[in-house]
Order: C-alpha cells, then sequence, then structure tokens
C-alpha cells in the first residue's frame, strides 16, 4: 500500500510499508536532472550530487558515510535525465537517524571550496574509470544523445567535459541549491519496516522546518522528431570491435503510457532471451553481431520524462558493414509493423516483466528507488504494481504500430570505430 | 548561472538553530532465517531448499564442481563452450523452444564457468518450478551440443574475449592471477583465441558426459516454495541425471608469496590500476571476524581510512576496495583501486602508508564498533531477498558450511576484541607480506612508482 502526503514546505512524502523486512529505506528525488544543467556547465548536477555527500550543518565532511555506515546501512546517489537521487538502506533501528541525515543536507548543505575540488578531481577519476580508459565508454548514453537530439538539454554529456567541471565555482553550487533544492521541489520516500504515524511524524518533526523557497519552473525539454536519419561516426581507441547504435525517440509517457509500454514489449520481442526476433536473426542466423541489445529508456524503463530514447545497440566483427547490421534490424522492424508478434510471443515476454516486477519489489532498495521515481516524474507510483497488468493488456497490434512508427520516423545512427594503428 | 538572487555558499550551510543532534539507534529488529532443507538423492546431488515467500518466486542456483582433470589439454576453452551451448538444444527442444520455456513462466536460466565450479543459475514464476526443472533436467540429461551451435558460439566466444581482453579491468586481473598463482589451473579464467578455435563439438559433449554430474554437486532453490514439496519435484525431475563420476574440485593453490609489484604497461592509458593482494584465512578460520573488521577499517567500505585518504581527501580515485576472496582451501585479500595516471605514484605512496598505518597504529574502539554495525547490518540487508539469500546459501554449501555459520556470526563479530582487530591488522595488512601489479602506460607512470621501490 502506498501514502502520500505533503508537508507545508512542499515536501512531498511517499510511505511504503512492508512489514515483513527487518530493513528500512529513505530516499529523497530532486526534481533536477542533468538536462536542466546550464550551458557552460556539463555535468554540474552530477557534481552537484558529489557535494551534497559533503557535509551538512549538524555533519561534518565524512560523517554522512560514517552514520550511515556505522548504523549498519549502504549508501548511494545518482543523476538521471529528469532526476537526482540521494537513498539509504538500514536496519529499521536506525530510521530517525536516516531521515536526520537527509533532512540536515536537504535544509544546510556545506559547500566549501575545497570539498569542491576535491570532487572536482573525485568525478574526473570517475568518468576515467567509465569512459575515458575502457573500450566503448560512455556507448550508449553519452555518445547517441547528439546524434538524435538538436537542443542542448537532450543532446549534451551529462558526465561533463573536464574543462566544463573545472570551471564549476562555488557559486555555481549555491544557485544550482538555491534553484532546484527547494523543499517543494523534492520528494522524500519510506519503504519497508515502519509505522505510517510514527514515521510521518518523524518526518514532519526533521523536514518540516525547511522553510519553503520558490519552485523553479519546469521547463519543457520537446524538441520535434527527426524527419530523416542522422549519422555519425565516433572513434575508440579502446575499442577492439566496432559497435553501433540506433536511436528513436518514444513516445511521451505522461500522455500516452500504452504506447509508451507497447515500445518496451517491442524491446523485449526484438532483444530479450534467446527466442528474440534479434538474437534469431543477427546473431544465429545471419551470424552478422556478436551481442544486439533493445531497450526502451536511455537510462532504463519508465526513467524519464519527454523526450527519451529507444534504442537499439550491437557490437559487432570488422568483416561486416554496419549497414548489414542496420538493414537487418530494419527489415525485423517491418516484419513486426507489418504483423505483430503471436499473442504467445508477447504473453511470454509479458511473464519475464511480471518476473522482474517481482524482483525489484522483493528489495527493499529496488522497492524504493521505482516507486520514488515514478512518483516524482509522473505523480503515480501506482504505475510499478501496475505494470504487469498494464502490459498484460497491451495488444499484438499496439506492438505493431510500435514498430512501425520507429520505422516511419527520422533517427540517430552512431557508429564506434575501432582506433586505427593503435595498440588498444 | 542562474538570473535569481540566491543565498550564498555560507548562508546556505547555516540555520538559527544551529546544529542538531544526532539521533539515537531504536531497537534491532530480528528476523529469523529460515530453516534449509538438506538432502542428498540417490544420484549423489545435494539439494537444498528454504522457503522465503516474500514474493511468488523461486531462485535456482546449480553448483557443480568443475576442475580441469587434465591441465593442458584444453579444458577451459572446451568449458566456455559447453557453458555456452548448454541451453542451445536437445533431442526435444532447440535454443527457441528452451527459452520459449523458460519465459512462459517468467524464467531466465543461465550457465557460467570458472576454474572452480559450472554454475547453473536463474529465477521464475514460484508456480513454474515444475517447467524450470523440467527443462533443467532436458538441459543437463540431453544437451546435444549441436554441431552448429558449436561453430557459432566458438567464433562470438573469440569475439567476446577480444572485447574482454580490452578492458583494463581483465588486463589488470590476468596480470594479477599470475602474479599470485603462477601457472595453476586457477588462473585459468578466460581461454586464449586459439584454444577456442581448436575446440570440437565432440570435445564439448564429451567434457559434458565426463564433468557435468551430480555426485558433489549442489542445487540450492528460495522461494515461495515447500521444501518437501519442492525437493520431491526436483528428485522426480533429475534423478535421471546420474553418472558413477564426482564432480571434480579445484585442487587448493599456493599462497601468494610476498614480493615486488609488476609494472603491466598498457599504451594509452589515462588511469592505472593498483592490484595487491596477499594472505587471508577463509570464512572457518578463528581469524576470520578480526581480519573482517580490521578489513572493514582500512578499505572494505566506504567510511575506511585507505577510501578516506585517496578519494575524499586527496581526490586521487573514484573507489577503492579491499576484501577477501575465497580460493579452494582458504583466501587472499585484495586490495583494489584505479587512479589516473599522474597520481599513480601518489596513490600507491599512500597506499602502502595506509598498509603500514593499520599494522602500526591499530582500529580505535570508534573505528571497529562501527565496522561491527556495517558487517552486522549490511549481512542483514545482503539477505532481505530471494536472490541474495540462495547465492550465500550456495556459497557457504560449497565449502562446507551452512546458514548456522550466518547465524552465529554476528555473535562472532560481537566477540572480537581491539587486541584480535590489532593482531588480524599486523599479520594480514603489513605491507611487507603483499605482492601485485600496477597496470598502466608504462611511459608515464614507470619512472615515478619505480623511484618509490618494489616494483619490479
Amino acid at each position: 500500500m502506498l501514502h502520500r502526503t505533503a508537508l507545508a514546505n512542499g515536501l512531498r512524502v511517499l510511505l511504503v510499508p512492508d512489514p515483513a523486512t527487518p530493513v528500512v529505506g529513505v530516499a529523497v528525488h530532486v526534481d533536477v536532472g542533468f538536462r536542466s544543467e546550464p550551458e557552460g556547465r556539463t555535468g554540474f548536477a552530477h557534481l552537484f550530487e558529489h557535494l551534497m555527500f559533503q557535509g551538512s550543518e549538524s555533519l561534518e565532511k565524512l560523517a554522512h558515510f560514517r552514520h550511515v555506515q556505522g548504523s549498519g546501512g549502504v549508501f548511494n546517489g545518482s543523476t538521471h535525465q529528469d532526476y537526482t537521487d540521494y537513498f539509504e538502506v538500514l536496519p529499521a533501528a536506525a530510521l530517525e537517524r536516516a531521515l536526520f541525515l537527509e533532512a540536515d543536507r536537504l535544509r544546510a548543505p556545506t559547500l566549501s571550496q575545497e570539498n569542491l575540488a576535491n570532487q572536482i578531481d573525485v568525478v574526473k577519476e570517475e568518468i576515467r574509470l567509465n569512459v575515458l580508459n575502457r573500450p566503448y565508454g560512455g556507448f550508449p548514453w553519452i555518445l547517441l544523445p547528439p546524434v538524435l537530439y538538436d537542443t542542448f538539454p537532450n543532446a549534451h554529456n551529462g558526465y561533463g567535459d573536464f574543462s566544463e567541471l573545472e570551471q564549476a565555482s562555488l557559486d555555481d553550487a549555491a544557485a544550482f541549491f538555491d534553484t532546484y533544492y527547494a523543499p517543494g521541489n523534492a520528494q522524500v520516500t519510506v519503504a519497508g519496516f515502519i509505522d505510517l504515524d510514527e514515521t510521518l511524524a518523524l518526518v514532519e518533526k526533521h523536514f518540516g522546518d525547511i522553510p519553503a523557497r520558490p519552485t523553479p519552473t519546469r521547463p519543457s525539454f520537446f524538441e520535434p522528431v527527426p524527419g530523416v536519419e542522422r549519422r555519425q561516426a565516433v572513434p575508440d581507441a579502446h575499442a577492439p570491435l566496432p559497435a553501433l547504435a540506433m536511436g528513436f525517440r518514444l513516445p511521451d509517457p505522461a500522455t500516452d503510457l500504452d504506447g509508451y509500454l507497447a515500445h518496451m514489449l517491442l524491446a523485449s520481442v526484438l532483444g530479450d532471451g534467446e527466442a528474440a526476433r534479434l538474437q534469431r536473426r543477427l546473431v544465429h542466423a545471419d551470424g552478422l553481431v556478436t551481442d544486439i541489445s533493445a531497450a526502451a529508456g536511455l537510462m532504463g524503463s519508465l526513467d524519464a520524462r519527454d523526450p527519451d530514447t529507444f534504442t537499439v545497440t550491437a557490437v559487432h566483427p570488422a568483416a561486416v558493414d554496419p549497414d548489414r547490421v542496420i538493414g537487418a534490424v530494419d527489415e525485423e522492424l517491418e516484419k513486426l509493423a507489418a504483423q505483430g508478434p503471436s499473442a504467445d510471443e508477447l504473453s511470454r515476454q509479458v511473464a519475464r516483466w511480471s518476473a522482474g516486477a517481482h524482483q525489484e519489489n522483493d528489495r527493499v532498495m529496488y522497492r524504493m528507488l521505482g516507486l520514488g521515481a515514478r512518483e516524482l516524474l509522473y505523480g503515480r507510483a501506482e504505475i510499478t504494481d501496475e505494470l504487469p497488468g498494464r502490459l498484460a493488456a497491451v495488444t499484438p497490434d499496439a506492438v505493431s504500430a510500435a514498430a512501425a512508427s520507429l520505422r516511419g520516423a527520422g533517427r540517430g545512427v552512431l557508429l564506434v570505430e575501432p582506433g586505427k594503428g593503435e595498440d588498444a | 548561472m542562474t538570473t535569481a538572487t540566491h543565498r550564498s555558499a555560507e548562508e546556505i550551510g547555516r540555520t538559527p538553530t544551529g546544529a542538531r543532534p544526532l539521533p539515537d539507534l531504536g531497537v534491532t529488529r530480528e528476523v529469523p532465517l529460515p530453516d534449509v532443507t538438506d538432502t542428498t538423492l540417490p544420484n549423489g546431488l545435494r539439494v537444498l531448499v528454504a522457503r522465503r515467500a516474500s514474493v511468488p518466486m523461486v531462485e535456482l542456483r546449480l553448483r557443480v564442481p568443475f576442475a580441469d582433470p587434465a591441465p593442458g589439454g584444453g579444458h577451459p576453452a572446451i568449458a566456455e563452450l559447453l557453458s555456452e551451448t548448454l541451453l542451445t538444444g536437445t533431442a526435444t527442444r532447440d535454443r527457441v523452444a528452451v527459452d520459449d520455456d523458460l519465459a512462459a513462466v517468467g524464467a531466465d536460466l543461465g550457465a557460467s564457468v570458472d576454474p572452480e565450479r559450472l554454475l547453473v543459475h536463474g529465477s521464475g514464476l514460484a508456480d513454474g518450478l515444475p517447467v524450470i526443472l523440467d527443462v533443467l533436467a532436458d538441459l543437463l540429461t540431453g544437451a546435444t551440443h549441436p554441431d552448429h551451435e558449436v561453430a557459432r558460439e566458438r567464433e562470438r566466444l573469440v569475439e567476446r574475449i577480444a572485447v574482454a581482453r580490452a578492458q583494463p579491468r581483465t588486463i589488470a586481473r590476468e596480470a594479477l592471477q599470475r602474479v599470485r598463482f603462477g601457472t595453476h589451473p586457477i588462473t585459468a579464467e578466460m581461454p586464449t583465441a586459439s584454444d577456442v578455435t581448436a575446440v570440437t563439438s565432440e570435445q564439448v559433449r564429451a567434457t559434458h558426459a565426463a564433468s557435468l554430474v551430480p555426485r558433489g554437486s549442489t542445487l540450492t532453490l528460495v522461494g515461495d516454495v515447500d521444501p518437501a514439496a519442492a525437493t520431491a519435484a526436483v528428485e522426480q525431475a533429475l534423478g535421471s541425471w546420474t553418472s558413477s563420476a564426482t564432480a571434480l574440485e579445484l585442487a587448493a593453490p599456493p599462497y601468494p608469496a610476498a614480493g615486488d609489484l609488476v609494472l603491466v604497461h598498457r599504451p594509452g592509458s589515462v588511469q592505472s590500476q593498483l592490484r595487491l593482494s596477499g594472505p587471508a584465512v577463509p570464512r572457518e578460520d578463528p581469524a576470520y571476524a578480526a581480519l573482517q573488521l580490521a578489513n572493514l577499517v582500512f578499505g572494505g567500505y566506504f567510511s575506511s581510512r585507505w577510501m578516506e585518504n585517496i578519494r575524499e581527501d586527496k581526490g586521487y580515485t573514484y573507489g577503492a576496495h579491499s576484501g577477501s576472496e575465497f580460493i579452494p582451501g582458504g583466501a587472499v585479500l585484495g586490495v583494489d583501486t584505479d587512479v589516473a595516471s599522474d597520481v599513480t605514484a601518489a596513490a600507491l605512496l599512500e597506499t602502502r602508508y595506509e598498509l603500514g598505518r593499520l599494522s602500526a597504529v591499530p582500529p580505535t574502539a570508534a573505528e571497529i564498533d562501527a565496522a561491527r554495525s556495517y558487517a552486522v547490518g549490511s549481512l542483514l540487508i545482503s539477505l532481505d531477498n530471494q536472490g541474495g539469500l540462495a547465492s550465500t546459501i550456495a556459497g557457504l554449501a560449497a565449502v562446507g558450511l551452512d546458514l548456522d555459520w550466518l547465524r552465529e556470526h554476528p555473535a562472532r563479530l560481537h566477540a572480537v576484541t581491539a587486541d584480535d582487530v590489532a593482531e588480524a591488522a599486523l599479520r594480514f595488512f603489513a605491507p611487507s607480506g603483499f605482492s601485485g601489479v600496477v597496470v598502466g602506460d608504462a611511459d608515464v607512470i614507470g619512472r615515478g612508482v619505480r623511484a618509490l621501490g618494489g616494483i619490479a
């Protein structure tokens, strides 16, 4: 059961009791992601996420980590297109402590020059680790958007350019916090072994005196769907094999959830499991690719507002022309557009989604983060629990229409080319 | 960066109320771990089942000891192809039918192999357990490893190995295993492309018949199932999986000797991998709990001396982690971080400093208490889902332990004294006890790290 309310300062509250677990989770979702960072400050939303772990009025540097872990808990944070989350999962005895820790930094984080410089270095190491020093770094989440999108919010690198990270100032951080981290722009989710009344009182006790501030007007990131295919090639000195990504636009989940869900099932029919269309055709029948996958949503399904991206990604041998891969994907989309999946084919994918939903619900951390994100993005955490039923109601014709819409619109195609002559 | 007026950083960090006190912890809630039924079937297969009805799913782990019976004969490459083609065909199902039958009950199965064991792992809707077991039995007793599937997977495996060996973490792991264990079969984690190319489908089928056997293997099920009924279902489904052979356990490798770090050149690297390693002890050793706490204080979690130094103070790394890795007959300690090329020497210096400091300046009572709370609490969290519980039961069973070891572990952690931790710190973390590798662009980092000494 989900319980929602809001404090007088505008902070939204979502409570999700589960009497069967000895664990409790607390998450704060803030309604700002890397799409909202300003031009000239790529990577700032993520850098700011790091700064929020660097202390607050009641907690010196390192105290947050020490109190969470010293209470037996685990923590993390992450920055997405449209939101940033902060969370911990702990033994239920630490509920009030967790609420205190989250409230203290949402009220009065310590933003210091020393911590800023330190975390710029840490973030650069994160980018070296995940992008610069390895093959296929940032593929496709950093590399594909600039091919498909035109506007800065949708196209730019959310990890950020080193030169822009290095220019980030303390005043940038203060402005970002005051603008976007207002209580009315945030939501706290508490899940696990909790008593509703007691928990609500504790949330009020710790978050209630954060003064209300103006909430920023959320901009639309809409841009038109491209009418043609756009193509771009990028070199990758570490990659031993070529790779490619095809990016298409998804329906807006806020206004056309069923259309979006049809695309989620289309991705499964194409890529999920050995019986999936692209596996059978490209991996096994034609031997064109080493591996191939399809996904609705650049950073996960139902994880962003409009616009978001449907992706097909593949790694293939150098001897295979990428146009053969793309042509085979197009043929499979056309087959599905002409004649949708069979009812059995679709119901098997729905069964896998249902099983996946059960597994997500079995872990307090995943359940809390999934509910919290959908509540923040769409105002309806219930989507999570309704998903198996709504997916089961998607018809073969709807999946067929999703395939047709991908074939009928423009798209971005990214080609990753192994570095020539370099010893990778 | 915004046009609106805003408070300064200093104003944001202060409120009229001032700093507030940290709330106390409430009462810890105990949720008992479930009983595990433990049955050995007539074919020798051990079956462990636990009921955890949190969601209507069941988790499955089949562990088959899968050591190389004749090192030098190509077993690692054959085992990889066996694993890759295990789900690609039987007398009654082809690759697509295997996947279709599993998907119909929301199930996934996968196979993986390493120098110790072959693992079939997966999950599905609990009421689909009969289907999952039927497919599993078909794979174990009837997988045909069809010629065309072996041929295609051979090609893909060569491509995937090329991709994996371009990853710095793989380069570092392979180099570390050679430094630690020489040519012992435990180092054969990934075959060479030429070994893969030489494998025939006859070899794959022969190895399946000889080595993928029930005696010595363990099947673990955790989920919304009745243990007695699930065990009976397993016996019915897998009773015809038989062999006179016993699955082969990997022999214990020699413990790594202390020695100079080996510098491995990776041209064009912008980061370096530091991988240090020394001896540790397994879970059943009396020193294990003290080692666990000493390790947490050193680098086993975020609030550790090493992480706070090289990340939160100096910004040399995104992550630094130390921990035990269990091997046949024991355990080894690993100390791992990735750092920018231009701070590699500095990070190595700080790493050796923190190792030395842990052995010379023992953890304080506050450090030990925090580590103890984390060890107990994170264990509770990791077991609070079917998948985590299944993997834990299977992992313990592989070394002859059961959930009683876990039930008793918080008491063991609470019994550890500061002197015990100091002894473990001196025994396991003294910098003189380590060997390892540094992987990076030697043209950039070589002069600096060699100047520190202890680099081969």
